[in-house]
């Protein structure tokens, strides 16, 4: 019998670890762009006031401010959606980034999951932006329960940005309650020797259906959360290439500069293996249900079971 | 540094336009004309007005300064290394590879607060300083220094809208009011007509003063700490190039050093000889 999946809100969970944390730890001030109930750092600002800026709609003005008050020794979190946030791709990259500002950028809707507000709300590429950016680390947690071990750890003092990337819908719980976020490090949800996929995000818990549909298919897929995109897990990726010869990365972002090139990066540096690429092929996405969009686009279930079978099958001389 | 008069700020100032040429002299590139312009209140700041020890550059009471007009950085590092800083010595690194001095304003040199050289992100960062300074009940002052071409970013406008909601009244902002940016005069380009009657109505305190005579940038500066609920705005007409004839008003010397060895003896003769 199939187990029911546990969907939970990845930016309830920020929002409430938020406010939570808020309470014992004095540093912590929050900003926001007008989207507070939406990116749920109202939580936060409800609670706590004096430590809550909503800068309205002016994410320039939102990122500077968070710089300035970054340098101050505050431990800040800015949120907004994350196709707004990359507005600001210059003053993150001067007053942040060039600044060692520690900011937590924790931005929510993004992907195709955004769903019914389309293309123009649909941000594709953030990965790839805030990946190419000096000092910056990029997280994609999978579920609320790596959510909230995220905003744990970035609570306390860092000497580096964040960009962590949320959603608007709800995602399938996979981690126990005790998980422990670890930077630069991914986790293998399923062992396998035939071939891996590499995910992050909702793709993590579509590659496990799909790895069991290619069970049946004789065919035994390893998946790894790879919700560390930067600093990125090299070992595993070159033990995977080692161990199952071939790689599938599975992504809501475009294939361009997300977790499929930096996976060939590795592997053409360390140990060449034949990499399929499933994401979104340059393109902007549409509206329509956020999870129905990914048949649409050919990246749901069925899709990452075929193209990984067909992949698995070719032979390359 | 508090025994510092009006009177005897002329020789400091005189002393930072000359680093100034010379650090662009020797760079072969670098911004003199805004350099020129803003170095009375920078001169002001630094050795009247503002309460540093270089010493303890990370003294959590000390004010703080954006120099939101990165490419300005000839006159900041010149008034930070003669404030005691750094040493005298680095500033004819300038520009060049093996000196931390880069081009634009870099944080990882002592005394400066934050990098800037893309323009329009200095006043948000002033006031992101100010909120902390605010939020910890600190009695600092805050300090943005800004170019006329730089307001044409939008989010300057986004900031001036976030100091007057959050009533800072210990961030003052100072425009160096010298009417040319790159390409030319800064009415042409995308005129900023008059910028006190702009900002006022924003929210905040505005004086227009003379940003070359150094007795009314103390007087302003003076009038800057006294309590208040809204953060000020100083507009400083200034000249571009001030102190250097051929560079005074020409929009060839926003981002050209001395042409020649003429041009530079030039331009420290006449510096020399301000009054």
């Amino acid at each position: 019998m199939q187990k029911i999946e546990r969907m939970e809100s990845l930016r309830d969970a920020y929002g409430n670890e938020l406010a939570a944390l808020g309470e014992k730890n004095k540093d912590i001030v929050v900003l926001d762009a007008d989207l507070s109930s939406s990116t749920k750092t109202g939580i936060f600002g409800k609670k706590f006031p004096d430590r809550f800026y909503n800068m309205g709609i002016s994410e320039q003005s939102m990122v500077s401010t968070a710089a300035g008050l970054s340098l101050s020794g505050k431990t800040v979190f800015a949120s907004t959606f994350a196709v707004f946030l990359s507005n600001t791709y210059n003053v993150i990259r001067q007053s942040i980034c060039y600044n060692e500002a520690p900011v937590n950028f924790v931005v929510t809707h993004s992907g195709i999951t955004v769903g019914e507000d389309g293309p123009t709300h649909q941000i594709l590429e953030d990965v790839g932006i805030m990946s190419g950016l000096p000092n910056m680390k990029v997280i994609v947690p999978v579920d609320s329960i790596e959510t909230v071990s995220v905003i744990d750890y970035l609570s306390e003092k860092k000497t580096s940005p964040y960009y962590v990337r949320l959603t608007r819908e709800k995602f399938p719980v996979l981690n126990e309650k005790n998980y422990e976020f670890n930077e630069g490090k991914s986790v293998v949800f399923r062992e396998g020797s035939d071939i891996t996929i590499m995910a992050y995000g909702i793709m993590v818990s579509f590659a496990l259906k799909a790895s069991e549909i290619l069970k049946g298919k004789g065919i035994d897929a390893r998946v790894i959360n790879m919700s560390s995109i930067k600093p990125l897990d090299r070992a595993a990726i070159v033990k995977a290439a080692k161990e199952t010869g071939k790689i599938v990365t599975a992504e809501e972002h475009s294939i361009f500069n997300g977790l499929g090139s930096r996976v060939a990066e590795v592997t053409g540096e360390e140990y060449p293996v034949p990499i399929l690429r499933i994401g979104m092929p340059d393109i902007f996405g549409k509206s329509g249900k956020g999870m129905e969009l990914f048949d649409y686009f050919h990246i749901g279930v069925n899709d990452i079971v075929e193209k990984t079978d067909k992949f698995f099958k070719r032979e390359y001389i | 540094m508090e025994s510092y008069t009006v009177n005897d700020l002329a020789p400091v100032a005189r002393q930072i336009r000359k680093e100034i040429i010379k650090m662009v002299y020797a760079a072969k590139s670098g911004h003199p004309g805004g350099s020129l312009s803003i170095t009375d209140v920078l001169t002001a700041l630094y050795f009247k007005e503002m309460n540093i020890n270089p010493a303890k550059p990370d003294d959590p009471s000390r004010d703080i300064l954006v120099m939101s007009k990165g490419h300005a950085s000839p006159a900041l590092y010149a008034a930070l290394s003669l404030r005691g800083y750094f040493p005298a010595e680095l500033l004819s690194g300038f520009r060049s590879i093996n000196s931390k001095l880069e081009g634009h304003v870099h944080r990882g040199i002592p005394g400066v607060e934050s990098s800037t050289g893309s323009l329009g992100q200095g006043l948000g960062v002033a006031i992101g300083f100010a909120l902390a300074s605010k939020l910890d009940g600190r009695n600092n002052r805050i300090y943005a220094i800004l170019g006329d071409g730089e307001m044409e970013e939008g989010n300057i406008w986004e900031s001036l809208l976030a100091g007057s909601k959050y009533r800072l009244g210990n961030l003052t902002a100072i425009l160096d009011r010298n009417r040319i940016q790159l390409d030319g005069f800064t009415e042409d380009i995308m005129p900023l007509g008059n910028v006190a009657e702009k900002v006022k109505p924003f929210g905040w305190d505005v004086i227009t003063i003379d940003g070359n005579s150094l007795n009314e940038v103390v007087n302003a500066l003076e009038q800057a700490k006294k309590p208040r609920e809204k953060p000020l705005f100083i507009v400083a007409n200034t000249i571009k190039g001030k102190g250097v004839s051929y560079m005074e008003n020409n929009p060839k010397y926003h981002g050209s050093p001395p042409a020649n060895e003429e041009e530079y003896i030039q331009a420290l003769k006449e510096i020399e000889e301000m009054q």
